[in-house]
């Protein structure tokens, strides 16, 4: 059994479900539970859901030491961007703890928040981070892609042990899919096939998955059958996923909405190279933003994305071994 | 609450205790560089000075209440009952070290003694602290989290924005601003407004309307006055509190940096290699709350002369231990450096 459900309300749900199963969850951020009509507030107190003010290196800072501690808090970043605001906290502190230690303590942590929002943020609200954390040991990255993956990903994060940086995308958050029925988690660092396909993987996350399915579409009509893999979690990285796919099709496109050197197409890419070298018929091709800002007007940023007609050239490049336009 | 009592014998003699272990342990860390050069990698940070601050401070607390201080860590755990030989063993690298060799002297963590852990990052660590108060005020235990920083991490925004949440959500904690005139290397009076001003740093609570007390940390029993009110407060739901507690760093802020192969050692002082100034740093070693505790127990009859030397000899004795344990402790398995990383 499954219902329709949006993206965003099958996150919500998944922080509501694990607020009800365990009371060591707690949730809070900035403009939430202001009052009293607030939802979740109402479900589960003051002392659970509180309104944090514009402070993220507290908010984080505190979140860590409340995970030191017993608790297993869900800071509400809404971007990813206000993560940068609290570098330390998120690089090189949550991730030390355990570590620094010498295993004694654990951080429970889920930092929260929506990214890569392309229409019309501008410079400072439409940016990839994931690249920045995915190399930090001891963090977990999460990039969820579907209303489905978005709740069972968002239960496994809560559930986890280690501190999750949890960065939904802002342009699926209205997308509708079906989400099975119940509480279920969905493990972290397990990829999953969106479609299969025999003559060329793309490897995609989070919005570029949904273009990149769009894509094989057309090439689909054109005869190009396209297998379509989803790390979902981009630490852990499930890369013998990927070296499975490669192996069967024997070519590689990337597609990552960061920039070429911030984005993990770069990392996967260089997994891939070394250790599947043997099986790759073309060159790998990537997929990403150009190296710029995301600027504000419209046509400059659809320009500097990737886009369902620079994918399909894309594919068709390393299918020809010849140079296509999008 | 009851009524201020005054401390017994007992708990006199115990103060003591343990700030002549604190100050034996610093003092052995700090010959460690001279007696086993490369034995302590990296940077280790002695509280010499801070035994009364730190003494006077956590003799308030009740048996479960957390203390999170910053890197500058040796004092406390020694006060909380962890073990000094797996203190000594973690600042020598070693296998029996209380993180195994994986934290060091910044690092120190021990949650089995309500030390769950420390920042080497300045001011990083009030945030956690602030932490570890919402998981008090959550799940309701009754305890309070000292949380203890420098002068230093005074004007880091986690400072600001921990307090300030602090207060908001009126979370049990006491935050005692170690103020030792230095931050590193820089005079206090070089970087704080409040200081500049001739204002105390404690005024600084004023920016969050919760009580703000700058009390003499070399006096240990103001100290446990002051921060013990601070501790009821927090305790009865009233919120934070910041305590300033002036004392004088008798160290240099850290070893010597060092690149191999150059041996490290601890440097004199800032007040003299960097400011030139003597007379300062006599001055705050004139005001040494170790010495100046021992006189007030020996004037005011709480001990001999004789009581108090067995006490030292005792530290000697215990730290001097640790230092063997640690030396004859292994070093930790190169391959051992994989765990740990997730849990």
């Amino acid at each position: 059994m499954a219902r329709e459900m949006m993206y965003a309300d099958a996150i919500a749900a998944a922080i509501s479900e694990e607020m009800q199963l365990d009371p060591q969850v707690i949730f809070y951020g900035q403009n939430m539970g202001m009052t009293e009509r607030d939802p979740m507030l109402k479900k589960f107190g003051k002392n659970r859901v509180r309104l944090a003010p514009i402070s993220e290196t507290a908010e984080i800072g505190i979140a860590i030491g409340a995970a030191l501690t017993g608790l297993r808090p869900i800071v509400e970043l809404w971007m990813s961007e206000f993560m940068l605001v609290a570098m330390d906290q998120v690089v090189n502190e949550a991730p030390r703890f355990r570590y620094m230690s010498g295993g004694q303590v654990k951080v429970p942590v889920v930092l929260k928040a929506g990214f890569g929002f392309a229409a019309g943020w501008a410079g400072q609200h439409s940016n990839c981070t994931y690249h920045m954390m995915m190399g930090i040991p001891g963090l977990r990255v999460v990039v969820p892609s579907t209303p489905a993956d978005a709740k069972g990903l968002m239960t496994a994060s809560i559930r986890d042990d280690n501190p999750v940086v949890y960065l939904h995308h802002y342009m699926l958050t209205l997308d509708k899919g079906e989400v099975p029925e119940g509480n279920y988690s969905i493990p972290l660092g397990v990829a999953d096939i969106k479609r299969a396909g025999s003559d060329v993987t793309i490897v995609a996350t989070a919005w570029m998955v949904k273009k990149s399915l769009t894509a094989t579409e057309r090439l689909a009509a054109e005869g190009i059958s396209a297998e379509v893999v989803d790390p979902r979690t981009l630490a852990p990285l499930d890369v013998e996923t990927i070296l499975k796919s490669v192996r069967k099709t024997g070519r590689l496109v990337l597609v990552d909405q960061g920039t070429r050197h911030g984005s993990a197409a770069a990392i996967i890419a260089a997994e891939v190279v070394e250790r599947g070298f043997e099986s790759l018929k073309a060159p790998v091709r990537m997929v990403t933003a150009l190296d710029t800002s995301v600027p504000y007007s419209e046509p400059m940023e659809n320009y500097i994305l990737p886009n369902e007609d620079k994918i399909v050239a894309a594919v068709k490049s390393v299918l020809t071994g010849q140079e296509v336009a999008a | 609450m009851a009524k201020k009592e005054e401390p017994t014998k007992d708990r006199l003699t115990w103060m003591y205790t343990q700030m002549v272990r604190i100050r034996e342990f610093e003092e052995s860390v700090k010959r460690t560089f001279i007696a086993h050069p490369g034995v302590i990698r990296g940077h280790a940070h002695l509280g010499d000075g801070a035994e009364a601050s730190i003494v006077g401070a956590l003799a308030t607390r009740q048996e479960n209440d957390l203390v999170m201080p910053s890197y500058r860590c040796h004092g406390y755990p020694i006060v909380l009952g962890t073990s000094t030989r797996s203190m000594m063993a973690e600042v020598f690298g070693r296998k029996d070290g209380l993180c195994k060799g994986f934290g060091g002297s910044m690092h120190l963590a021990d949650p089995a003694h309500h030390f769950p852990g420390t920042s080497g990052i300045i001011g990083a660590g009030i945030a956690h602290a602030t932490g570890a108060a919402l998981t008090a005020q959550v799940k309701n235990t009754g305890q309070v989290v000292y949380c203890f920083f420098g002068d230093g991490s005074a004007k880091q925004g986690a400072f600001f924005e921990s307090l300030n949440m602090a207060a908001v959500w009126k979370l049990p904690i006491v935050y005692v601003l170690e103020n030792n005139q230095y931050q590193a290397y820089t005079h206090v009076s070089l970087e704080d407004a409040n200081a500049i001003a001739g204002d105390p740093l404690s005024k600084k609570a004023e920016a969050f309307s919760i009580p703000g007390v700058t009390v003499d940390g070399t006096d240990v029993l103001q100290v446990s006055e002051v921060v013990g009110k601070a501790a009821e407060r927090a305790r009865a739901g009233q919120g934070p509190s910041l305590v300033e507690s002036k004392f004088y760093r008798l160290s240099a802020h850290g070893n010597v940096i060092t690149v191999p192969p150059l041996p490290t050692q601890f440097p004199e002082h800032e007040a003299v290699a960097v400011y030139g100034n003597k007379a300062e740093f006599e001055e705050g070693k004139a005001k040494d709350p170790v010495p100046k505790f021992r006189s007030h127990l020996i004037r005011n009859e709480v001990f001999a002369e004789a009581d108090a030397e067995r006490i030292e000899d005792a530290a000697r004795a215990e730290i001097g231990d640790a230092v063997q344990f640690a030396l004859a402790s292994p070093l930790p398995l190169p391959e051992e450096a994989i765990n740990y990383v997730y849990a």
